[in-house]
């Protein structure tokens, strides 16, 4: 008799350390997957660069050091990013962050710039380019949402009792959150493209 | 602020509510088939032998196969139906700037909830509207009218997109469907046999003669019984709906606390409902049949608009008034504790 309710005893526990193993696993791959779309939103910021560069330079002459300080910036973002078959580690995250951060903040500084210019605005090109950019800049942040999001619930789930239990064997560590480094990113820089603007 | 407010405790709230709902309505559902195969077999039990016993629950398994069949097949016609009757068409390379816009907000909002890209479908109708359809997650369609990109800024357009996500994300297509499908059934039944006891046919006549062949027998229980089960079956297509049209207001309110997590921007949403509200006028284009996909009914405000308890009951979406006001609830909690990570954009309306 004790031995079946020890039988039972011990094929519940494997069944629940098996189940939050595996949830661990695929929490994991979600936060991974969560970090990868980031990876696809900058890379595409970073090839849309040289293409407002080139649209504004010729009417922009006098403001080098603008579109000199976004193409420094993304020639670092560029450099920071490396890719990875594993979890980012947390100096990583945090100097992707730092980068980008510093992009961000020198792109918003060239839109202000070009708010300046209502011709340079009113043509076609431009206006493009903005949207396209400004849906880059709110994707970028939706990902950085969701891998925060997600990084959250495995890092919640490995750290809670009795799930840290199995945490050492499924060699879950805690993700690096993104967070905003720099002080100028923190300060809401509302630059409005919306084509409805005024409506 | 009390924590009820919070964006992740409301969606909690209202899976809970239109959990019990769904609950509810299986339990009744249940109630109204396999119940009568229970009366019928309490009151064929005593019966003398070689007389009919009631075993095999044949109603219910008829009942229920009759639901499934019809959910199945709505499921599998409606959500392509549902599109081509109102006339929507499909952005697949975006040529206008508004398009253009359209189909990026689409995708940021595919972003932000995790899923892949729906089609995206622009009505050629001036109302503000806008719904989603689809299989499942990998297959989903977003529609909206051209009146809903007109009157709407960036931020608000991308929050009713991130509405419509959230519908995807919680499957609600299918749940809306198969609630209806059983609906359906129910009053298919009940009419039928309505007709048929109306005109003194025999639809349920060896039934109750076998009640009334074994009455000696039967309790008073099994007639109590077979009394409720009967009213049952004639309030039956009245309080299916009612219990759908329930389920379908809580899957609004937590479609659009689903918005305000993808967006994290509530208020753009109170603000793009409002100016949805405040046009009244009727989405023509969009039948009835999709209503509960829709950002905002699309028979317009009679029945929403009213707080009344009653005009309540019967709406598909909750009374904008209070949906408006929840999301306010949202984005002053939200202001008071800044979300790591959070887009910078801000309601511009």
């Amino acid at each position: 008799m004790i031995g079946i309710v020890l039988l039972v005893i011990i094929a519940v526990a494997a069944f629940w350390f098996v189940g939050v193993y595996n949830s661990l696993i695929s929490l994991r791959n979600q936060v991974f997957n969560a970090w990868k779309q980031i990876d696809v939103q900058l890379k595409r910021r970073h090839d849309l660069i040289p293409n407002l560069v080139e649209t504004v330079k010729g009417a922009m002459n006098f403001e080098k050091g603008t579109l000199e300080s976004v193409i420094a910036a993304r020639n670092q973002a560029i450099a920071a990013t490396q890719s990875t078959t594993q979890l980012p580690s947390p100096q990583q995250v945090q100097a992707t962050a730092a980068a980008e951060g510093q992009l961000s903040s020198s792109l918003s500084r060239l839109f202000a710039v070009v708010e300046a210019y209502p011709d340079l605005k009113a043509t076609g090109n431009v206006a493009q380019l903005q949207e396209e950019l400004t849906s880059t800049e709110n994707k970028i942040a939706f990902a950085r949402q969701l891998y925060n999001d997600q990084a959250t619930v495995y890092n919640t789930r490995q750290q809670q009792f009795p799930g840290s239990l199995v945490a050492g064997f499924a060699r879950a560590t805690p993700a690096q959150l993104w967070e905003i480094t720099d002080a100028s990113e923190r300060e809401v820089v509302k630059v409005d493209l919306s084509l409805n603007a005024g409506k | 602020m009390s924590e009820d407010v919070n964006l992740f405790a409301q969606q909690e709230a209202n899976r809970r509510h239109s959990r019990w709902l769904v609950i509810g309505f299986i339990l009744f559902f249940a109630w109204l088939g396999f119940g009568g195969d229970f009366i019928a077999y309490l009151a064929t039990a005593h019966a003398p032998p070689g007389a009919y016993h009631h075993v095999f629950p044949w109603f219910g398994i008829v009942l229920t196969a009759l639901g499934a069949g019809m959910a199945r097949y709505s499921f599998s016609t409606g959500p392509v139906n549902v599109l081509k009757s109102t006339g929507a068409r499909e952005i697949v390379d975006a040529q206008t700037p508004t398009e253009k816009q359209l189909v990026n907000v689409v995708e940021e909002m595919s972003i932000a909830s995790g899923i892949t890209k729906p089609h995206v479908w622009l009505i050629d109708d001036p109302d503000p509207n806008a719904f989603a359809t689809g299989h499942d997650e990998s297959d989903a369609n977003i529609a909206v009218t051209q009146g809903l990109v007109a009157i709407c800024s960036r931020d608000e357009l991308q929050a009713v997109i991130g509405h419509e996500m959230g519908h995807i994300k919680n499957l609600d297509v299918r749940l809306m469907t198969l609630l209806a499908a059983l609906v359906g059934a129910v009053t298919l039944i009940a009419d039928g046999a309505g007709r048929v006891m109306f005109n003194g046919g025999f639809g349920r006549g060896r039934r109750s003669s076998n009640d009334r062949d074994s009455g000696g027998g039967s309790s008073p229980l099994v007639i109590v019984l077979f009394i409720v089960w009967v009213v049952s079956w004639i309030l039956a297509p009245f309080i299916t709906r009612l219990l759908a049209l329930g389920v379908s207001r809580k899957r609004e309110y937590l479609a659009d606390a689903m918005s305000a997590q993808f967006t994290r921007n509530p208020l753009a949403l109170a603000s793009a409902l409002t100016k949805i509200e405040n046009a009244a006028e009727p989405t023509r284009s969009i039948k009835g049949g999709a209503a509960h996909l829709c950002i905002a009914d699309p028979l317009g405000r009679p029945l929403n608009g009213e707080e009344g308890r009653v005009a309540e009951l019967f709406g598909t979406h909750p009374p904008m008034p209070t949906r408006i006001a929840r999301l306010k609830e949202m984005g002053y909690e939200q202001s008071h504790q800044a979300l790591a990570g959070a887009p910078v954009t801000q309601a511009s309306a």
